[in-house]
């Protein structure tokens, strides 16, 4: 009887609403300060962990203190972000030293990728890795996107997202199997010859209508037929050179030929 | 049928005179000598030209009922649109059957039978070139053009000068391009943008490594006034920041803005716009023909077919801040032209 009075008083609506207001507002608080917390919390547990697996992992190159050497750069300062990406794409520990790190299988597990990147982090300031709002592309423009890549993306890593030939060995990857968080961390670290693009130069905002643009290019389908790879006249110039002008041969012989 | 062949073996012999290369013997085509041979090629086309009018057919039914939105997985090949597919395979197999069938008929059943076209001397006859001379001579004397000097003269200077109004008429092909292949809109205090945002530009907003297009702020003003885009072909450039240390040489003195340097975006071999900057290395690389600039070094080419360096724009920072131009590029950007070998 109590509680079917209280739900029948006038300010219940009123009190019901305020106290969801309340809730959604200290819960949106909580979200967005850990997405702009710049330097994520780490235990000391994880820091330890992490300076482990840097000591056998990546100081005969990057140095004991990390302040590189002849073989590898310094680490100080170059942020999580950068150690994620390049350990999370297999790039790191590297396959040989070369003009290029070839992506590989991942030899790290998640725990101890951010161990890494925690222990990395802690040694200067640099950019964090991305959190999932950060990299969230639900409001982003994707005609905006399309424009910020080919302006700032597509010279290098080609129209479609699928890489393309630099100089002396070196090579733009191919986006299609990147990861929205992958594609913010390249962007905001640079990683090897790819230039930097911070919050500065291309804010947030750009970074993830860039993001769901290349999004969009991984999902494109082919409706004008075979692409080829979508590498361009390359392919399409191998394709018409030899398998067009093969079967042109071939007709012309046939109708040369003599006939029994 | 092959009554009516035997006597096509003839056909040379009936001209009555003998070839001087004597052709091989003609071998009977087995559609000539054996009549089921000739009905199963006659099938054969028959089956061709209906499966054509099928295709024919398909095609309009996969226009009318295959929706556009409809895709097909084919494995390896990649993801197709049905209604392309189903299009190019109808329609494609259609033509083709047309041709491969009346070149099949052609081949097969169509007479075969081989003819001599004997060839002739192209000359004309003596007598013929005699009398065109004679009516040629005829006609330089009945005019008096050997004998009236002030005629021949005055008609030569004539057709001497008949092309001169032609040559002239050129004139309207364009102005002349005058000194604007050595200027672009950048001028000193042009304040640099950030391509298709627009967003001006603070040294501290650029990191080591950082690579930006960018342009001059009044750029889309200007276009609108000159209705085309010939400003932001030559105005174009790059913004790339590197270690102050890391500078191995510059332009000129006092060019750069703590390790910000500024280049043209357009290959001086035939004008690519380029941005593969690799910022270790500081090499700028060229797509269309891989020249390679080392921008660290004066914009030099390390690499390919340009014959000139990339242009450097001197930079430094309005008090506002804002990182402006010192001036104009002190050399033209672009592919060389006549002017400037």
């Amino acid at each position: 009887m109590t509680s079917t009075s209280v739900r029948r008083h006038k300010a219940t609506g009123l009190v019901v609403l305020l106290a969801g207001l309340v809730t959604t507002g200290i819960g949106y608080a909580a979200v967005t300060s850990t997405a702009e917390a710049s330097v994520p919390q780490a235990s000391q547990g994880q820091l330890d962990q992490g300076h482990q697996i840097f000591l056998e992992g990546c100081a005969t190159c990057h140095g004991l203190a990390a302040q590189g050497s002849s073989d590898g750069p310094s680490l100080i300062g170059v942020g999580a972000a950068a150690v994620d990406f390049q350990v999370s794409t297999g790039r790191m520990p590297l396959a040989a030293p070369d003009n290029q790190a070839p992506q590989k299988a991942v030899v790290y597990t998640a725990d101890q990728i951010s161990a890494l990147a925690a222990y990395v982090a802690s040694l200067g300031p640099g950019p964090s890795i991305p959190s999932a709002s950060d990299v969230s592309t639900t409001d982003a423009e994707l005609a905006e996107g399309g424009v910020l890549f080919r302006t700032n993306c597509a010279q290098c890593h080609n129209f479609a997202g699928r890489g393309g030939a630099l100089s002396d060995g070196k090579y733009a990857p191919s986006m299609m199997n990147a990861t929205p968080t992958q594609m913010y961390e390249a962007m905001l670290t640079g990683p090897q010859n790819m230039p930097v693009f911070n919050d500065k130069t291309m804010p947030p905002a750009q970074k993830q209508a860039i993001i769901k643009y290349i999004k969009n290019l991984q999902q494109a389908q082919a409706p004008g037929g075979l692409a080829l790879g979508s590498y361009g006249p390359v392919t399409e110039g191998v394709f018409i050179w030899t398998a067009g002008i093969g079967a042109l041969l071939a007709a012309a012989v046939w109708i040369g030929a003599k006939v029994r | 049928m092959s009554n009516s062949h035997g006597t096509d073996l003839n056909v040379h012999a009936a001209t009555g005179d003998e070839p001087v290369f004597p052709l091989p013997p003609h071998h009977h085509r087995l559609t000539d000598t054996d009549p089921r041979a000739a009905k199963r090629a006659e099938r054969q086309i028959a089956t061709m030209f209906i499966l054509s009018a099928l295709g024919m057919v398909g095609f309009v039914v996969a226009y009318v009922m295959v929706p556009t939105t409809s895709y097909l997985d084919l494995g390896p090949v990649g993801v197709l649109q049905t209604s392309n597919l189903l299009l190019g395979l109808t329609f494609g197999t259609a033509t083709l059957l047309i041709g491969v069938a009346a070149i099949h008929w052609a081949k097969k059943l169509m007479a075969d039978e081989e003819i001599i076209d004997h060839r002739h001397p192209v000359g004309s006859t003596d007598e013929d070139r005699e009398e065109a001379l004679a009516a040629f001579n005829a006609g330089v004397a009945e005019s008096g053009f050997a004998e009236r000097p002030l005629l021949r003269r005055t008609l030569i200077a004539a057709l001497a000068l008949f092309p001169i109004p032609l040559i002239v008429l050129l004139k309207d092909m364009g102005p002349l391009p005058g000194d604007s292949l050595r200027h672009t809109i950048w001028r000193k205090g042009s304040r640099i943008v950030i391509d298709v945002s627009g967003q001006p530009l603070r040294p501290e907003d650029m990191s080591v490594g950082s690579l930006v297009s960018a342009s001059p702020a009044d750029l889309n003003d200007i276009q609108e006034a000159e209705g085309n885009q010939n400003a932001r072909a030559k105005a174009s450039i790059i913004l790339v920041r590197m270690k102050p240390g890391e500078i191995v040489s510059e332009q000129g003195e006092g060019w750069s803005y703590q390790g910000i340097l500024a280049f043209s975006k357009i290959c001086t071999h035939v004008g690519c716009p380029i941005a593969l900057y690799q910022q270790r290395t500081h090499h700028l690389l060229c797509p269309c023909h891989q020249s390679t600039f080392d921008l660290a070094d004066s914009g030099a080419v390390v690499f390919g077919p340009a014959a000139r360096r990339m242009p450097q724009l001197p930079i430094t920072v309005d008090n506002e801040g804002y990182l402006v131009a010192q001036s104009d590029f002190h050399e033209p950007v672009g592919p060389s032209f006549w002017e400037r070998p």
